[in-house]
């Protein structure tokens, strides 16, 4: 039997004597291995974004929202009529025993002016609650207390984003801002938040005491409503009982009968991002479908090219079984031919797919992530398909009968 | 005990419903370095007994041994072995590999009895030298004459010393003079190295050469003489 490096030198030989044709060969393996790349790279940058949001948002978190569910099941309830109030978020946090942190919200979009500069950005208002619950430390200054909370007091925290539009290199912390024409007084920065996972700039934002923005901002339908109260648990076991706890509480404190609809949704954050995951993974999906369509056809263009070279080369397999070549040595010769095929293509397809994430993350800030896992993987892949698909062809060389070769036209 | 014996070698071909005998009730023995022309009119069956003698096909019926060994029983792997250890081809066509240089040519029957790059290379070379074509061990097949070629080929067949070489009309596509060369290098090969030459041809001045002739019609043989040397 010869070598495996022998045979490699003669695929290598055969493969340069046809390169335009190689080349055109390798070109499904090319597309599928680089779409495995691409596929694995986006799959898991995706994958990586989601946590990193998850951690940015804060962990063990649900969401009460006014109106009741839909079966649409992302349907924030936006635009519902209003039904939570101050009091109900401060019933949560004194009733539920798994909930740990309770920030209630109201907020909407304001135009902001200091000296000459304005800028529109979403102002909040809310409790401290809201910074412990997302873990969110400050850049600088203070946050609000429950003091300011009851007295309304006209102070604000600021987003990074609003610091830069506003203030430039200035100080915030201390100056007065107009908010809708209220002032305020700036007490704090919060530090650099990020994206949100629907893509919102987490900085671009301006955080007051709730009941400051019930007053002064914002004209609510009845006194002490809110839009939504964000709840965290104290541990990812305590997600369900909190759930139940507050459906219960706020049940009672909305006397809602056994037989009504409820007037507000607890949602579990988790459950939401999780629905992003799996539109990530339908696309993971979907590329790996284009994959392995792409690397069947590219190892049918081998079988095909190898049935070709073994009709070609004839004579050539006659001459070499007339000097002493075993039907294995003619088989590994044509697999190993495809082999070299496929992994040449693999490699070029690896090439590819980098290059081609690589553009990806750049031109949309879509994060992409390649592991050597993932390289590995669409090598071995393209490895399997020349040999599955070389088989065939080599052993239909190594059955050719030596005389009817080496008389071959 | 003689290097080949074929006892009753029949060669029957079928093609549809029409059966062509091309060898009939063939019986002979041929010694170690032995010089032996086969001459014969078209489709006397010479082609098909160089065949069975090189392994390259198995007869309908009748025992050949080869060596002691009674081929008949072998397997294609070890059909394989013999071609590769105790036979080497030259055909009229050359059938040298191409875009491959002549050492990688003449190497070929060792690559597949396994040995080694380096080793592969010295002998190569020195199978090219003997048959006078050292200077061309890079060029490729398209680059050399007809006569070239064929030396080359009969270095390849040289190169694992194996102690028969079959050829099959190997002056067929040359000149006379060109015919000539490669048959004064049989004769040296004979002499020198006492290889076994058994070769194909109509042409009685190059069966002149063998010391031995044995003539083919319709799948028999005919005749089978020892030539007078004067
Ligand atoms: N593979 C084959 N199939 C069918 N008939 C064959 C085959 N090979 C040879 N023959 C026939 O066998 C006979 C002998 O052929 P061959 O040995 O090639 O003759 P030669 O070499 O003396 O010209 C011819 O009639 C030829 O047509
Ligand atoms: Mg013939």
């Amino acid at each position: 039997m010869i070598g495996i490096i022998p045979s490699f030198k003669i695929a290598s030989d055969a493969i340069r004597a046809n390169k335009m044709r190689s080349i055109l060969t390798m070109l499904g393996i090319i597309i599928g291995v680089g779409a495995v790349i691409i596929m694995l790279a986006v799959g898991s940058g995706a994958r990586k974004m989601l946590e990193d949001q998850i951690a940015s948002i804060g962990s063990n978190l649900l969401i009460v929202l006014p109106g009741a569910s839909t079966s649409g099941g992302m349907s924030h309830g936006m635009g519902s009529q209003p039904t939570l109030t101050l009091l109900d978020a401060e019933a949560v946090e004194k009733q539920c025993p798994a909930v740990l942190y309770v920030a209630p919200v109201l907020s909407g979009v304001a135009q902001v002016v200091y000296g000459n500069q304005n800028w529109s950005t979403m102002v909040t208002g809310t409790t401290r609650g809201m910074f412990d619950l997302r873990d969110w430390s400050l850049a600088s200054g203070r946050y609000f207390t429950g003091q300011d909370v009851r007295g309304a007091t006209k102070v604000c925290l600021l987003g990074k984003t609003v610091v830069e539009n506003l203030f430039g290199s200035i100080d915030p912390v201390g100056q007065v801002i107009r908010i809708q024409k209220v002032p305020f007084t700036v007490i704090g920065v919060l530090d650099e938040k990020g994206q949100s996972p629907s893509g919102q700039d987490q900085d671009d934002a301006i955080y007051v005491p709730v009941t400051t923005a019930q007053k002064k901002l914002f004209g609510t339908a009845f006194p002490g409503m809110i839009k939504v109260i964000l709840v965290s648990a104290k541990g990812a076991d305590y997600l369900e009982p909190a759930e139940k706890q507050i459906t219960e509480l706020l049940k009672q404190r909305h006397h809602i009968g056994p037989k009504q609809e409820n007037d507000f949704t607890v949602k579990n954050l988790t459950q939401i991002l999780g629905a992003a995951e799996k539109a990530a993974q339908i696309m993971s999906l979907l590329l790996g479908a284009i994959a392995s369509v792409s690397l069947i056809v590219g190892g049918i263009g081998i079988m095909n090219i190898m049935l070709v070279s073994v009709t070609e080369r004839t004579r050539e397999i006659g001459i070499r079984m007339a000097v002493g070549a075993r039907a294995w040595d003619i088989r590994l010769q044509f697999l190993i031919e495809a082999l070299t095929l496929s992994l040449l293509g693999g490699i070029m397809g690896i090439l590819m797919g980098v290059g081609v994430a690589k553009t990806i993350s750049t031109l949309s800030g879509w994060p992409t992530l390649i592991s050597p896992l993932s390289v590995l993987l669409a090598f071995s892949f393209s490895g399997v398909t020349g040999i599955f698909f070389g088989f065939y062809p080599a052993y239909k060389a190594s059955l050719l009968n030596p005389i009817s070769a080496l008389r071959y036209e | 005990m003689a290097l080949i014996e074929v006892k009753g070698l029949n060669k029957v071909y079928k093609s549809g419903d029409v059966e062509v005998h091309a060898l009939r009730d063939v019986s002979l023995t041929i010694d170690l370095g032995a010089f032996i022309a086969v001459m014969g009119p078209s489709g006397s069956g010479k082609s098909t007994f160089m065949n069975m003698i090189g392994c390259l096909d198995q007869p309908t019926s009748g025992s050949y041994l080869l060596d002691g060994v009674d081929v008949g029983g072998l397997d294609g792997n070890e059909l394989a072995e013999i071609r590769n250890k105790k036979l080497g081809f030259i055909f009229q066509g050359f059938n040298l590999l191409p875009r491959t240089k002549l050492v990688e040519n003449v190497g070929l029957p060792m690559l597949y009895a396994g040995v080694g790059a380096q080793k592969r290379r010295q002998m190569a070379l020195k199978a090219l030298e003997a048959v006078g074509l050292s200077d061309k061990a890079g060029s490729y097949p398209n680059q050399l004459s007809g006569g070239q070629q064929q030396r080359a080929a009969i270095a390849r067949a040289l190169v694992n010393n194996a102690p028969i070489i079959l050829a099959d009309e190997p002056t067929g596509n040359l000149d006379t003079k060109t015919s000539y060369e490669i048959m004064k290098l049989f004769v040296r090969l004979n002499k020198d190295l006492n290889v076994t030459v058994i070769l194909v041809t109509h042409e009685p001045d190059i069966a002149a050469f063998a010391r031995r002739i044995i003539k083919f019609s319709d799948g028999r043989v005919t005749d089978d003489e020892e030539v007078k040397k004067t």
